[in-house]
């Protein structure tokens, strides 16, 4: 290890997974334990916060433990705790956040807050390193933006849902056809095998905006079903899948395309768990190439949630020398800025 | 011993140390505001004030429940993670037993307890002894009417202490009626010395990893599952 290197550890408990990474300069994972508590929330049929909050405080220190033996490292030679502070689960972030706060203290190294997103985003910088001005779509179960970024570590939210989250929509429609949770696979891989034969409306609501909506989307699919099924038609899950993928995708290409233009920019990151969606990377693989624009797709294990991505886009704060205190707190709601 | 002890199960925030098992210092509020935000503060400032650094602690010790359950988790997370880094065990104290120790001279039966809506309470049953505070009655949640006429039903004077006294107290005095005794506002109080002090002489320590809180209550989504279940068996 030599004296420049920068050696950071991330932790991240803002939803139903307990991760926890050691990256060196803020691009070389060097561990990346992710313990998900999926099977625990299936029965419930969706992620149920106070178990999330309760299997995190089990798990925490577990984890920690695991990504210093893999990364193979010792405190003493760690620069920083990163800790995504925000948005999420309120009850879960506190884990992390809290561990974090603990942590920095008993080793006595300093704190940073992680923004979630910033974290997803810098998934894409241990891809490929990051070059100005980009513009990146994050789609996620929780989120749905379009960010623009001038520079390391500063954002410009120009677009987000203004209900549904793209993978919530995802779930909502999967659970309507009997499709266990999380949908979202499912979807993806019973659209490959049909034809999207229904027309569900897209949602591009004012023109110039970048903002999305979904609940009309889940609405249609649902009342459209139950029309077929009064007027005794039915359509196969593969075809509601491949309609209702079509129209997701569509919209989401559609606007990042139109604000690469309007900001641009020549490089696009994809972020977020439902960058995953086959159907979705393939689209706007084709449509980015149609258009000149570099694409950055991170791998399925970086698009989860991870906290690699934590440490990454923290590394990004200690460089900048923006630390946290002691009195780092979780936010359900917190801005990307 | 050197020990940190940890109290986030209520309102009221403690923390407190000793060194060479004798009271070094203690912070404690009772104010409506954010433990996740105060906590780490606190226990900063208080180390600076003793002089002591994290790694001259033999054992951290916590209340484990039941409680707030965020808050509980933050003094729990906080703890064990401290615990774990400094490769020290941790030692988790009820706390019922915790609040229990305000009545070390009461001659009679000690009632701590917290309010768990719906009528409910966290609650156990201790008694002062010439070792110390003796559990006598398993911690629980249970409805309090219930509760105190089962007290009734002993015949002895129950001390009741509780920072959530407020609310429960027309019901204390109207079913104990001559055996309930009321502390002060500040018996009420979990007191984080104390918290130490019992965890000092617990031979039971846990590794961090092993330990989690006692929330001595299901989630609720997880209490309706398990009743599904049940009911789907019975068909």
């Amino acid at each position: 290890m030599s004296e420049k290197d920068t050696l950071i550890v991330g932790i991240e408990t803002s939803c139903d997974e307990t991760a926890v990474a050691v990256v060196k300069n803020g691009r070389e994972i060097l561990s990346n334990v992710v313990s998900s508590q999926i099977e625990s929330h299936k029965r419930f049929g969706g992620v149920v916060p106070e178990i999330a909050s309760r299997h995190h405080v089990e798990q925490v220190t577990v984890i920690i433990e695991a990504a210093m033996t893999e990364a193979d490292v010792t405190f003493a030679e760690v620069d920083a705790i990163a800790v995504t502070e925000g948005p999420g689960l309120v009850g879960a972030l506190l884990v992390g956040v809290n561990a974090a706060k603990a942590l920095a203290f008993a080793v006595d190294k300093p704190l940073i807050g992680v923004h979630h997103i910033a974290g997803h985003i810098y998934a894409n910088h241990i891809v490929e390193e990051l070059t100005f001005p980009l513009l990146t779509l994050v789609v996620s179960g929780g989120h749905t933006e379009l960010v623009y970024m001038e520079e390391h570590g500063s954002y410009e939210v120009i677009g987000e849902t203004r209900d549904d989250a793209v993978g919530e929509a995802y779930d909502k429609v999967a659970r309507t056809i009997g499709l266990p949770y999380p949908g979202g696979p499912h979807i993806d891989r019973l659209a490959a095998e049909g034809e999207p034969v229904i027309t569900f409306p897209r949602s591009w609501l004012e023109p110039g905006s970048y903002d999305f909506s979904f609940s009309g989307l889940k609405s249609s699919v649902i009342n459209t079903l139950h029309n077929a099924k009064q007027r005794g038609e039915s359509w196969t899950n593969e075809q509601i899948a491949a309609s209702f993928q079509a129209s997701v995708i569509e919209v989401l290409v559609g606007k990042t395309m139109g604000a690469a233009k309007e900001k641009q920019v020549k490089r696009v990151l994809l972020a977020g768990g439902v960058a995953a969606n086959k159907g979705l990377r393939a689209a706007l693989t084709k449509a980015c190439e149609a258009e000149g624009l570099r694409l950055t797709i991170p791998p399925l294990k970086l698009c989860t949630d991870n906290a690699a991505m934590i440490a990454a886009a923290g590394t990004v704060k200690w460089k900048q020398g923006r630390f946290a205190d002691d009195r780092l707190n979780g936010h359900s709601g917190l801005e990307l800025n | 011993m050197n020990i940190l002890a940890i109290d986030t199960s209520t309102y009221v925030m403690g923390v407190a140390i000793l060194r060479d098992g004798i009271p070094a210092g203690e912070m404690r509020t009772h104010l409506k505001k954010n433990h996740s935000i105060r906590l780490m503060p606190a226990i900063r400032a208080l180390f600076e004030e003793v002089d002591m650094k994290p790694a001259e602690l033999d054992r951290i010790v916590v209340s484990e429940g039941p409680g707030s359950y965020t808050g509980v988790r933050i003094g729990v997370t906080t703890a064990k993670t401290m615990a774990w880094a400094l490769n020290r065990p941790v030692i988790g104290v009820s706390s019922m037993e915790m609040l229990a120790q305000n009545g070390r001279y009461f001659n009679g039966v000690i009632s701590p307890f917290y309010d768990a809506r719906r009528g409910q309470v966290f609650t156990g049953l201790y008694r002062s002894m010439s070792n110390g505070i003796i559990r006598e009655s398993e911690d629980r949640i249970t409805l309090h009417d219930g509760w105190l006429k089962a007290l009734k039903e002993q015949g002895e004077p129950v001390l009741c202490v509780s920072p959530d006294m407020e609310k429960h107290k027309e019901l204390i005095q109207q079913e104990l009626g001559d055996l309930a005794i009321i502390g002060t506002e500040i018996d009420a109080l979990p007191s984080p010395l104390e918290l130490a002090r019992i965890g000092m002489r617990k031979d039971v320590v846990t590794t961090a990893h092993e330990f989690s809180p006692n929330y001595l209550r299901l989630a609720e989504a997880e209490a309706k599952w398990l009743e599904k279940i049940k009911d789907e068996k019975k068909r």
